[in-house]
């Protein structure tokens, strides 16, 4: 798989720095289960935050401390390693974190109907940002839409088309308050989305803003 | 993990440093020989030693050597992320255990000993501070356990050095915002309270500051 829409530092910095919400660390999550350069490049963001952690003075730590800490692992020291866990359910349009929230693999996503043939399930995150999975027939066009804030918009399965290029499986698109997108779905294939947004989004026209509160979004 | 070449702007996927084993835990406590090739001798990062040694071997003393050094630094991040001095140490406590708990989980060819705590703190910080769950990547499949190398090790561990002289030869200010971004101090609205700087120009500084990082890398 070639992943040939990425992240940006901005991103893996602040997932790396653990300074993003939720909703939005799932979508960072997700996109580097998919992809090898930013799994790499979240390792360096990382190493960064080490070298960040040396540079830290040292606070004391009261004299009772490490005997609280010897105590806590005495303490459990009978337990023995469990394993890192083996991913029962493996699914091959979600990666492991997006199981976790939907609880299972695609079948166990309980869609909700948003029209024309759009489905969406909201998943539960903190509410500083909202995450849902769409599903969108081929062929079909989610409407033209602005946006407030950050929308990220991260392909599962099929592909989809806008003014920023061609989104295939693993290619997140990272859209700010300027673009303007109609996402279209390949026509080969229906597609399924993680999107996740910060703020709501602003339709255009008049069917458009009937829709949005169905969406929700 | 941590390359070079994953600094530069164009990363490279390069699959001895990306680490793509991942541990079995338990072989690695039953089988004695392999113990031996995961890193035990002169590495140039101190601690590497040692948190080897909390792994393979449960050894306490070594563990306390871990604890006396990056218990105090992980209270300070702690505190400087926002948390009062009462609170900072009772997690610092929990970082270091979990820092036991988790040893069978320590990469010496992915992650310097620091790197690896700083994770754990952070997620620690989410914990706490965000009240969340951090969801994380997906594990890489596991494939037939490569040797670890040696060579990997003193790499990664060489690299990490050189990565934290870079950072302390940036210009004051570019440092400053790189550290601010780790303790979670460039979110939310006091930016510009705290450093009277529009984010445009903390985005744009802290950009000249990862070029500079990345070049220093090279």
């Amino acid at each position: 798989m070639t992943v040939k829409h990425h992240l940006t530092d901005d991103l893996l910095m602040a997932y790396s720095a653990g300074d993003l919400p939720e909703a939005v660390n799932l979508i960072v999550a997700t996109h580097i289960s998919l992809c090898d350069e930013c799994r790499a490049a979240l390792g360096s963001y990382d190493a960064i935050g080490g070298a960040v952690l040396d540079t830290c003075d040292s606070s004391d730590m009261s004299k009772t401390s490490l005997n609280a800490v010897l105590d806590m692992i005495h303490a459990q020291n009978t337990q023995t390693h469990t394993k890192p866990e083996t991913d029962a359910a493996k699914d091959d349009v979600l990666p492991a974190p997006l199981r976790d929230y939907v609880g299972g693999g695609l079948e166990s996503v309980r869609w909700r109907s948003a029209g024309m043939g759009v489905k969406q399930a909201i998943l539960p995150t903190s509410r500083d940002a909202t995450a849902r999975l769409l599903y969108i027939p081929a062929g079909i066009a989610i409407p033209d839409h602005g946006h407030q804030g950050l929308e990220l918009t991260l392909v599962l399965k099929g592909a989809f088309q806008d003014d920023g290029g061609y989104f295939g499986r693993g290619d997140i698109e990272v859209a700010t308050e300027d673009l303007n997108h109609t996402p279209v779905a390949d026509i080969s294939e229906d597609c399924i989305c993680l999107a996740v947004t910060d703020a709501p989004l602003k339709f255009k026209g008049l069917v458009p803003r009937i829709a949005q509160p169905f969406l929700g979004i | 993990m941590f390359t070079t070449n994953m600094l530069t702007s164009q990363y490279q996927f390069s699959p001895v440093a990306n680490g793509i084993k991942i541990r079995d835990s338990s072989m690695a406590a039953a089988d004695g020989t392999e113990t031996l090739t995961k890193g035990t001798t002169n590495t140039v990062v101190p601690f590497v030693d040692d948190l080897v040694a909390v792994r393979d071997t449960r050894d306490e003393a070594a563990f306390i050597r871990v604890f006396g050094h990056f218990g105090p630094r992980v209270k300070s991040f702690l505190m400087r992320t926002g948390m009062d001095s009462a609170l900072a140490e009772e997690c610092a406590q929990e970082v270091l255990v979990t820092v036991w708990n988790k040893a069978h989980l320590y990469d010496a060819t992915r992650a310097s000993p620091s790197t690896w705590i700083f994770t754990i703190a952070r997620n620690k910080k989410i914990d706490v501070l965000r009240k969340q769950r951090r969801p994380e990547p997906e594990e890489l499949p596991w494939g037939p356990e490569a040797e670890p190398d040696q060579a990997d090790v003193v790499g990664l561990q060489q690299e990490s050095e050189q990565l934290g002289r870079a950072l302390r030869d940036l210009p004051e200010k570019q440092r400053e915002l790189i550290e601010k971004a780790y303790y979670g101090e460039l979110s939310h609205s006091e930016i510009a309270d705290q450093t009277g700087l529009p984010l445009g120009t903390i985005k744009s500084r802290i950009r000249l500051a990862l070029e500079r990082l990345r070049h220093s890398m090279k």
